[in-house]
């Protein structure tokens, strides 16, 4: 048997906002021994309480497709998509970064800061705390870079995702 | 009092909504939490209560009557430990579509999350073992909750559905209005498939050399309509047909294209028709691991179609060249239309060389057996007699799991779907007495077997009483071969036959048992006895226990043994098999 491919794919995932949502998605996953890269979920419409999840997972490509099927199944998912192979999209996340320091580190962590355009969302004598956000990739590096300059913490959203155009979910 | 809104309370609303979806029985086990519908079911009489022993029960006799009649299974049990004894019945249930709908009492709102008497989790526990489950926390909702619930369990591909009903919902009162109608926001099955795919399958059929039909329980489920339109599809294209363990009825067994049951324990000829041949056509099959063996030796000359009405079935064990997704029924309709407008020329050469192939290893006969006049009963005689005294009747069969559900599976003819009932997917021990009662429910005049094993009896075995209560004459056809045979068979064959723990010791004396719960007790030693004994069995209009003494040391042939390639059978005892590490560690 050849090695299939393990491949990442964006799953846009639209639901009904109700109680055990998030436990049936994620019990599905755990369930069946898929994984989860990441995961983000938040009510999108008020009005019809809908909540869009966005998890970041990876399989062969027949998992992939299990993984969508399974999701379909889902009484209360009403909408599946992968974004990764539906066309051009955009990844984005948000990352809160608490750093601690004085002097030229203090500095040397704005100089950055600002480079990556994070903002200091929080401040006190002895502490920043940046705000950034873009590809996961980005938010790594910079992450990266604190570690030598007082980094104290860091808060991740994980991605959310959407398909670039007019085109609707 | 049509169209006109009563305020009720929520039991009541509850019962209304049941008879509303045309609810005529339900199978249940009181307690406090549920007490409030025990006093609503006390005072109406359109819906009967059929009191069970044992909540697993509950939940199989729901089963039994779902698949012998096609319409959802409804249960009622109490909170905490009522619904943690009818998880199993739920598992099974999704296991093999079937549709059932379980009302299962709850603490009241204001205590959920306080560890209270007979409090659990059910939403949480029943989750991953339901299609969907509900917790009622507004009685607004409730009516809205239990149409959507009967909807879900029956629509697309069948399973139960959970209703977790908290003591004050049930307590308050609110208006009721009928939405028997009603559906679900955003779950539509898709039925149909398009007219691209239904013109692909007649081409690719059409083109096939060495096709063969593979049909499972979605035929089943899709209902009579499917199994005609299957049938019809069959004898016009002169294919093979083998049918799954859960497909056993949706095409006529004596039909002479029918070539038996496939995978495990199936037929010679259905396991090399489906090795070596260029199409298979699966119809509402799944593609079992019991079915294909070793997968990446699994009929790698044969292109695949699959139709199934659940996406996740299709490419999930098996890639196929075409999937389509719909209904049994509507998709065989449209392809039989489609067949019939284009007169499709069949390679008749090729599939005149394809039967006499399939003639080649029907003549292995690998269901034979000798049975001794002198010798002890073989379980496979007990099954020819018992099939040889019921074809005449209106028959339904069930069984518990093990040695004897192979051997039935293989022995006994099934002309029609809905007429058996085993337990495939989760292989539960325990599910065809119960199973069986509540077919015989629903169809009071026809003749209910449980084909069962010494050790499955026993599970559920309390069911005599309920059997005896409701004066049931189902009969249990019990082939003891004081061995957890099933168990024994894989020690002999993979465990060096050293037989831990299988043997059935002390067993009751099932002639007396069956005497202390009002039925009737019948015991067969001698092969000569066996028809003597079927036939009073037969007689006798009460639940009749039948102990028949079969040879211990028999085992069930053909068998794929685990983790081997879907051609390589063992045909008889005479036979060792060559198992790998990796066979070992399969199920
Ligand atoms: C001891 C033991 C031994 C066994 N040995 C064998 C064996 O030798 N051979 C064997 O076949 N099985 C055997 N089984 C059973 C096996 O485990 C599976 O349960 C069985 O093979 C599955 O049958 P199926 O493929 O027909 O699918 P089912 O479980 O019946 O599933 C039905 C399929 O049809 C689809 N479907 C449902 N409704 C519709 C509809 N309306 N339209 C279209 N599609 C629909 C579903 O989505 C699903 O994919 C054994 C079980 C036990 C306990
Ligand atoms: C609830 C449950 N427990 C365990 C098993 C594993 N198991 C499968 S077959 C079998 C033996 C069944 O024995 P019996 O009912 O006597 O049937 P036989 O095989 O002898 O015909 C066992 C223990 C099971 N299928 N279900
Ligand atoms: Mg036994």
């Amino acid at each position: 048997m050849t090695e299939e491919t393990i491949e990442t794919h964006i799953l846009a995932v639209l639901v009904d906002n109700e109680a055990g949502v998030l436990a049936r998605v994620v019990g599905l996953f755990s369930g069946r021994g898929y994984n989860i890269d990441s995961l983000t979920v938040a009510e999108v419409d008020s009005t019809a309480h809908r909540s869009r999840i966005t998890i970041v997972t990876s399989g062969t490509p027949m998992v992939i497709e299990q993984i969508k099927a399974q999701l379909g199944r889902l009484v209360p998912v009403h909408k599946v998509s992968d974004l990764t192979v539906e066309g051009p999209h955009l990844e984005r996340e948000l990352a809160l970064v608490k750093v601690a320091g004085t002097g030229e580190k203090r500095v040397e962590s704005l100089r950055i800061a600002d480079i990556f355009r994070a903002r200091a969302v929080d401040s006190t004598a002895g502490s920043f705390v940046f705000e950034i956000s873009g590809s996961s990739d980005k938010l790594t590096a910079f992450v990266d870079l604190m570690r030598g300059l007082g980094l104290v913490e860091v808060s991740r959203t994980g991605i959310v995702a959407m398909s670039r155009g007019a085109k609707p979910f | 009092m049509s169209g006109e809104q009563q305020v009720l309370s929520g039991a009541e609303i509850l019962l209304k909504a049941l008879s509303d979806q045309g609810v005529d029985m339900i199978f249940g086990y009181p307690g406090g939490a549920v007490l409030p519908i025990y006093d609503a079911i006390f005072q109406q009489n359109r819906i009967r209560h059929i009191l069970v022993r044992h909540e697993q029960a509950a939940v199989h006799m729901a089963e039994g009557y779902a698949r012998s009649t096609g319409r959802v299974g409804v249960v009622l049990v109490t909170s905490g430990p009522g619904a943690t004894n009818a998880v199993t019945g739920l598992t099974d249930a999704l296991m093999d579509s079937v549709p059932v709908v379980c009302l299962t009492g709850q603490v009241p709102t204001h205590l959920i999350g306080n560890d209270a008497f007979q409090e659990a989790d059910t939403v949480g526990i029943t989750r991953p073992c339901t299609k969907h489950n509900y917790l009622v926390r507004r009685i607004e909702d409730l009516a809205r909750v239990t149409h959507e619930a009967f909807y879900i369990a029956r629509s697309g591909r069948p399973g139960p559905v959970v209703i977790d009903l908290p003591k004050d919902v049930l307590m308050a009162k609110h208006v009721y209005a009928n939405g028997a109608g009603i559906q679900h926001r955003s779950y539509r099955p898709r039925t149909k498939a398009d007219t691209a795919e239904i013109a692909r399958i007649v081409e690719m059929l059409a083109a096939a050399k060495r096709p063969v039909f593979y049909a499972g329980g979605g035929v089943i489920n899709s209902g009579p309509k499917a199994s005609r339109a299957l049938t019809e599809l069959v004898h016009l294209t002169g294919a093979p047909i083998t049918l799954t363990l859960m497909g056993l009825g949706a095409y006529p067994a004596s039909d002479k294209q029918f070539v038996g049951m496939l995978g495990m324990h199936g037929t010679y000829e259905a396991n090399l028709a489906m090795a070596k041949s260029d199409l298979i056509v699966s119809v509402g099959a799944r593609f079992d691991d019991r079915v294909t063996g070793r997968i990446d030796a699994f009929a790698r000359g044969a292109r695949k179609i699959h139709i199934d009405i659940d996406p996740s079935s299709i490419n999930k064990n098996v890639a196929v060249d075409l999937g389509v997704v719909g209904d049994i029924a509507e998709v065989l309709g449209d392809v039989l239309a489609e067949w019939r407008r284009r007169r499709p020329a069949i390679d008749e050469k090729a599939l005149a060389a394809w039967w006499k192939q399939i003639e080649d290893w029907r003549a292995v006969d690998c269901l034979k057996y000798v049975q001794d006049p002198n010798g002890p009963i073989k379980p496979q005689y007990a099954i020819d007699r018992l099939y040889h005294f019921t074809r005449g009747r209106e028959t339904f069969i069930t069984t518990e799991v093990g040695q004897h559900q192979m051997w039935a599976a293989q022995r006994f003819k099934f002309e029609q779907p809905n007429r058996w009932m085993t337990s495939g997917g989760l292989g539960t021990m325990g599910y065809g007495f119960p199973a069986a009662l509540g077919v015989q429910l629903a169809h009071p005049e026809a003749t209910v077997i449980d084909i069962a094993g010494e050790a499955s009896i026993l599970m559920n075995i309390q069911e005599l009483g309920t059997a005896a209560q409701y004066r049931l004459p189902v009969k249990l056809f019990i082939l003891n071969n004081q061995y957890m045979g099933m168990v024994r068979q894989w020690q002999e064959l993979l465990h060096g036959g050293r037989y831990s723990e299988s043997y059935s010791d002390a067993l009751p004396d099932f002639v007396k048992l069956a005497e202390s719960f009002h039925a009737v007790g019948l015991r067969c030693e001698r092969p000569g006895d066996v028809d003597a004994c079927i036939r009073e069995m037969l007689a006798v209009d009460k639940p009749v226990v039948v102990d028949m003494r079969v040879d211990p040391k028999e085992n069930c042939f053909p068998m794929i043994p685990s983790g081997a390639a879907h051609y390589d059978m063992l045909l008889g005892p005479n036979q060792k098999a060559a198992i790998s590490d990796h066979g070992l560690t399969m199920v």
